[in-house]
């Protein structure tokens, strides 16, 4: 049975392309068939941080326009075989392709992939209806800002109202030193506030930038960087194993943290 | 409470938290804001109905102004509205029975027909 998943985030910017080119790439790691949707249509990225952009041909839109066949349009990784891209059309806008579309395509995908992973654009207009038209399940991802914990909730509403049940959120770019002294919301203070599943924590690491620059994503690496390794336990979370959280306070493991968290029962 | 206060001391001592910190501001004012962004209420409505509600106790009991509270509480994505309306006194009379009181006690004339319907 093949997994239709949406990953959205409501606010712009809170690393949804990131994650999708992390997440998918992992997942094809471990073995599993995994197809990337750019449902970003005019605003295409995740063939950037793929590093595929030199090699997109034709996009979703030709597909949808019957010019050519699915097959001709889907790019496939050559560094890591199972992972194919579908890009999104850079030169036509939001208003180029509909939800009924999206959700042909998404169902003609789930037939040969065991992941079929679709990037929603930024907003809650027709963009955002388009992307989550044939998923099945959603990931969230917000980062632990008001405003991005705010447009996670509405985006949780907005997707519970569409039928999609089964939605797990990703905290990203957490930096464990300001959640140590309060200045920044913990991951529990988030899931107290939006009260739905956790399926990853990833830390802001400066070798996301890197990544994106070279056009490979971080879970590529023999030996990822931390967010590397958040990633891949999250697809590992994904496929069902129990991988426990990554302990980001591990450098700071003093005495006194340990005698702290034995006394208050908190990590 | 006791106990809350002792880890709440232990919290303090060894990490430095404390309620001024900008985190615990921040998850106050998006639980504040998410209450009302997920009942879809606009600030008229919600005064709308504040006034409504006060208006219908205030017509069967006293109510103290000062220490009214009135606010939507969100918790595992349910919303709530939650008043609290303390009481300072019960009204003397049902206020229909009031309004049909002779002006005049003396008088012993039946009670005004027109207030028999409502």
């Amino acid at each position: 049975m093949s997994r239709c998943i949406v990953i959205t985030s409501g606010k712009g910017g809170v690393g949804k392309t990131t994650t999708t080119a992390n997440l998918g790439m992992a997942l094809a790691k471990l073995g599993r068939k995994v197809v990337l949707v750019d449902a970003d249509f005019g605003l295409r990225n995740l063939d950037l941080l793929l590093g595929l952009e030199n090699r997109v041909v034709y996009t979703a839109l030709e597909v949808i326009a019957r010019e050519c066949k699915l097959d001709q349009a889907l790019v496939k990784d050559k560094r890591q075989p199972n992972l194919s891209l579908l890009a999104a059309p850079q030169t036509r806008n939001k208003t180029a392709i509909t939800a009924a579309h999206m959700k042909a395509l998404v169902e003609v995908l789930s037939r040969h992939y065991d992941y079929v992973l679709v990037d929603s654009p930024a907003g809650i207009e027709t963009g955002f209806h388009n992307a989550i038209a044939g998923a099945r399940e959603a990931i969230v991802v917000t980062t632990p800002e008001i405003a991005a914990v705010r447009d996670a909730d509405r985006v949780i509403g907005l997707l519970e109202a569409n039928r999609i049940k089964d939605i797990k959120l990703i905290v990203n770019r957490l930096r464990p030193a300001m959640v140590k002294n309060n200045d920044m919301m913990s991951v529990d203070d988030i899931l107290e506030i939006l009260s739905i599943k956790l399926l990853g924590v990833i830390p802001e690491d400066e070798q996301v930038i890197v990544s994106t620059n070279r056009g490979e994503p971080l879970v590529l690496a023999d030996k990822p960087p931390l967010a590397g390794i958040a990633y891949q336990n999250t697809a590992q979370r994904l496929e069902g194993a129990e991988v426990p959280l990554l302990d980001l306070n591990a450098a700071s493991g003093s005495f006194f943290s340990r005698l702290q968290r034995w006394l208050i029962g908190k990590s | 409470m006791i106990l809350l206060s002792i880890s709440e001391f232990f919290e303090r001592l060894f990490t430095g938290k404390s309620a001024n910190a900008s985190g615990t501001k921040v998850k106050q004012r998006l639980k504040f804001i998410l209450a009302y962004d997920r009942a879809a209420l606009t600030p008229q409505m919600f005064e709308a109905i504040r006034q409504e509600i006060m208006a219908v106790v205030s017509k069967y009991v006293e109510l103290d102004q000062d220490s009214l509270e009135f606010r939507l509480e969100s918790d595992n994505r349910l919303t709530a509205l939650v008043a609290n309306l303390p009481i300072r006194g019960i009204k003397a009379k049902e206020p229909s029975v009031l309004e049909v009181e002779p002006l005049n006690p003396d008088l012993e004339s039946p009670l005004p027909t027109q207030n028999n319907g409502g």
